[in-house]
């Protein structure tokens, strides 16, 4: 390791907090705790605490396995059992990882669901994912249906709607898994602490528009949002990890210091930019040192509103559970329509005072790759500022060409240059 | 002189452009990318200081000397002639390795009376290749050496007994050697050999000769002095310059571009294994991008692998495809499936000229597709890449052009495959007037 590797306190209570996790896993039988396999986007983790469940995500599995090189022969291994190569790349990894033991990432194995609670169906390969859990573990199932935001807003009608199921899909069939009645109390205190951790992860979030930049939104971002966006939002835990994380960049915007990455500080900001789409886990850290290596720091991202868009003002509201409970499920960036997605794009270009903004394209994900060219387009129009446009995938490392995705991105910060240059050019 | 020099270090070959103080281009040099991208680019760049000589010899020769006899043909003949030295040199750098090479296997004997037999022959065929009748070919020695060796060496191998496949490795084999480092330059020497050969052809007096020889001589002895590089292309993180002194081929043939044609809003390169479309402003200034991604069919590489799937050279592609009378429509955007497709075609009795059609249109497709998604086609269109001296490529893409765009200005300059280098060329040029004094990373030439 480099002797420039800086560890902040949040960083060690964070691998401390999931560790602790993946050990309460490691437990669940013999301390007789129900265990639910759920997803980020829509999580219901107040309600699951509610009935002391201990949540397993599975696409967070997926991407823990690309970070650490095990992807490949996961998704190898789930294709010879018949999942074709152009399938999402989460579940391959993940019914790999499956047929391999389902050992988590902290070397413990997992414990096999008691329930699926599928509480978001944006994204359809969910469905179809928890299909081939079902019929691998033979456990109940919790769907709720969350309604696409078409027309660009959540109504009065899609929130009853999902509020409903909650009350007649989701929580008896918890109650029923769980042998624990509903306390709406209970879940009302994991609200307030969300609540308090929400306001600490927004003022993270939006530190970035100091300059130079404290955090990086995106690849240091994935890091921040890690305990609010899984099995920690609502807990004590969770509450002094934001406020501790909070703490820290507060201290490092007094101190003018940029963001702290795997090379080290990050002391001169280049560019500012606004990325779009998740990142590439198989190289995370290559991909990360492509930006640093050009003094990019990304200032905002949607990626880190996949479980939650708390910086548009949203936060859990212990006075109306289930209401609430149904409005984040709405809200969450995967159910956005394009539209709202642009908009929300060119704002954080705008509000960010950022350089450029970059798509990172998933090849295997056709839920949300579909229309981001259009998006491109859009947000060009929208902010007068050229994007970049770059295609990699989540945790397939077939599908990241280093040597294209840097020279794309050289190619891109050059541009960017050239055109705060301004320098105009004489006929040869 | 103070030279400004680019250097663009394709997937396939590597290119060298000088530009003068008044970013005027001076010389241009190209070379076959090899395995080695420091002898690539050392190679261009000689090639192009070289060329710049040759030029301002045609300039002085013009300027002072139009009144002798014979001097206006003898820039063109000492070029020939110059080509064919080195040519020859490096010929028998070739034959000493394979020599060398022959020594490490079977049948010694007869593999070096082979040997012998085979350079002997290629050094009278020379002639035909560089004397005033030359056939056009390749500009690169891996190219004309090759072609030449594995005619003879066939008939080599028959004539002594030996299987084609030995001579056929020890070339292989040879070339990489004789390839991977940079020939010596000899210039004083080399040109006056050569001007001794041009000057009996032309019969040039003794007169003119020896004031023929005073201007050769001075132009030799000009410094050239190289102020400034910049490198782009596909290599260029391999090329030795510093950080600063590289800049992404994206900026390089947006401006390039440019200066070949100041209209210029978009422009399309398709290089060996890129094709870019680019957009840029009334000042050359990318203002966006999209290039392939994850697959290269449609490149250039793509016409090479057809071509030696046709048994057929690549330049005689294009024209083969115009001949075409009722294009095929070839699916497959897959350089390996379009060869299966192609023999299929073929097996069904479908004219080659035919089926060539199809494949050009079926590249230009790919190229319109990249071209939508980089913000379409605006006018005025420059084509540039080795892809744009491909005139059924061309005509492919005017249709294309047409259909979906209406009617645009279409620029193809001759030098087209030199753009990226003009570029960083003049990136070079503007690196060095925006803070001047720079540090060289050449020296006097």
């Amino acid at each position: 390791m480099k002797s420039t590797v800086i560890k902040e306190p949040s960083m060690v209570q964070q691998k401390e907090m999931i560790a602790d996790h993946f050990q309460q896993l490691a437990e669940a039988a013999e301390h007789g705790r129900k265990v639910v396999y759920t997803f980020v986007p829509g999580n219901l983790t107040e309600l699951m605490l509610g009935f002391d469940t201990l949540p397993v995500h599975p696409e967070i599995n997926a991407l823990q396995s690309g970070m650490r090189k095990l992807s490949g022969s996961y998704i190898a291994a789930a294709e010879r059992v018949g999942h074709s190569e152009d399938v999402c790349t989460y579940v391959k990894c993940d019914i790999g990882m499956l047929l391999d033991g389902n050992v988590g990432p902290t070397g413990k194995k997992l414990p096999d669901p008691d329930l699926l609670l599928l509480s978001y169906t944006g994204c359809f390969t969910f469905m179809k994912w928890f299909e081939l859990l079902r019929e691998r573990y033979d456990c109940p199932v919790a769907m709720l249906h969350v309604p696409y935001q078409a027309d660009g807003e959540a109504t009065e009608e899609m929130i009853a709607y999902v509020a409903r199921q909650l009350e007649t899909e989701v929580i008896p069939k918890l109650e029923q898994v769980t042998g624990v009645a509903y306390d709406r109390d209970r879940v009302r205190e994991h609200m307030l602490r969300s609540r308090v951790a929400e306001d600490d992860l927004v003022a993270v979030l939006e530190a970035a528009k100091h300059r130079p930049s404290p955090i990086d939104a995106y690849f240091g971002g994935v890091y921040y949002i890690g305990p609010m966006f899984t099995a920690f939002r609502g807990t004590e835990a969770a509450q002094a990890y934001y406020r501790q994380l909070r703490s820290e960049v507060d201290a490092r915007v007094a101190a003018g210091q940029g963001p702290i990455t795997p090379e080290g500080l990050l002391d001169e900001e280049r560019f500012r930019i606004v990325v779009e789409g998740p990142p590439n886990w198989t190289h995370f850290r290559e991909f990360w040192k492509m930006f640093y290596d050009e003094g990019a720091v990304v200032v905002a991202s949607t990626y880190t509103k996949v479980g939650g868009v708390y910086d548009r003002g949203f936060r859990h509201d212990p006075d109306r559970p289930l209401e609430s409970l149904a409005e984040y499920c709405l809200g969450c960036y995967t159910n956005l329509n394009l539209p709202s997605r642009v908009d929300m794009m060119a704002d954080y270009v705008r509000d960010y005072a950022a350089d450029g903004f970059l798509i990172n394209s998933i090849k295997s994900c056709n839920s949300f790759s579909a229309g981001q060219l259009v998006m491109l387009r859009h947000i060009e129009d929208a902010t007068g500022i050229p994007g970049g446009f770059i295609e990699t995938d989540l945790v397939d490392p077939r599908y990241f060409s280093s040597s294209n995705v840097k020279n794309r991105l050289e190619s891109y910060f050059q541009m960017l240059a050239q055109r705060s240059s301004g320098q105009e050019v004489e006929s040869a | 002189m103070k030279c400004y020099v680019g250097i663009d270090l394709g997937s396939t070959t590597t290119k060298a452009l000088i530009l003068d103080e008044q970013a005027r281009p001076r010389g241009r040099g190209i070379t076959n990318s090899r395995s080695n991208y420091d002898v690539a680019c050392e190679v261009a760049r000689n090639e192009a200081f070289l060329d710049a000589r040759f030029n301002l010899f045609e300039a002085a020769i013009s300027e002072r000397a139009a009144g002798i006899p014979g001097a206006e043909a003898l820039p063109r003949a000492l070029r020939g002639d110059f080509a064919w030295e080195q040519h020859i040199h490096l010929q028998g750098e070739l034959e000493a390795t394979c020599r060398v090479e022959a020594e490490r296997g079977p049948n010694r004997e007869a593999v070096a009376a082979a040997l012998g037999e085979v350079f002997e022959q290629m050094t009278a065929d020379a002639s035909k290749l560089f004397g005033p009748d030359a056939r056009p070919r390749s500009d690169f020695f891996r190219d004309v050496a090759g072609a030449a060796y594995m005619r003879l060496a066939q008939a080599a191998a028959r004539r002594h007994d030996l299987p084609f496949e030995r001579l056929l490795g020890i070339f292989d084999k040879s070339i990489l050697v004789v390839e991977n480092h940079v020939p010596e330059q000899m210039l004083a020497e080399r040109i006056e050999r050569a001007l001794e050969r041009s000057a009996e052809r032309l019969e040039l007096s003794t007169e003119a000769l020896a004031t023929l020889r005073e201007l050769v001589e001075e132009v030799v002895g000009e410094p050239l002095v190289e102020d400034v590089s910049v490198g782009t292309g596909y290599g260029r993180a391999r090329l030795p310059f510093p950080r600063e002194r590289i800049r992404s081929e994206i900026l390089c043939h947006g401006l390039g571009a440019h200066a070949l044609f100041p209209g210029t809003r978009t422009v399309l390169d398709i290089g060996g294994q890129d094709t870019k479309a680019i957009q840029i402003d009334e000042h050359g200034v990318v203002t966006g991008f999209q290039m392939n991604d994850r697959c290269a069919a449609g490149c250039g590489r793509y016409l090479g692998y057809i071509a030696d799937e046709m048994n057929v050279g690549l330049h005689e592609l294009g024209p083969l495809a115009q001949q075409a009378t009722k294009p095929v429509r070839i699916n497959s955007t897959c350089t390996v499936f379009a060869g299966a497709e192609l023999r299929d075609r073929l097996s069904m009795g479908q004219r080659r000229e035919d089926i060539l059609g199809g494949l050009h249109r079926a590249i230009m497709l790919r190229a319109m597709s990249l071209l939508s998604r980089s913000g379409g086609i605006h006018d005025e269109f420059t084509f540039t890449g080795g892809v744009a001296k491909n005139a059924a490529a061309v005509e492919a893409l005017e249709g294309l052009v047409d259909e979906n765009y209406g009617q645009r200005t279409l620029n193809i300059s001759p030098d087209s495959i030199y753009t990226g280098a003009l570029g960083a060329a003049l990136f070079a040029l503007r690196s060095a007037t925006e803070q001047a004094p720079v540090g060289a990373n050449g020296g006097t030439r």
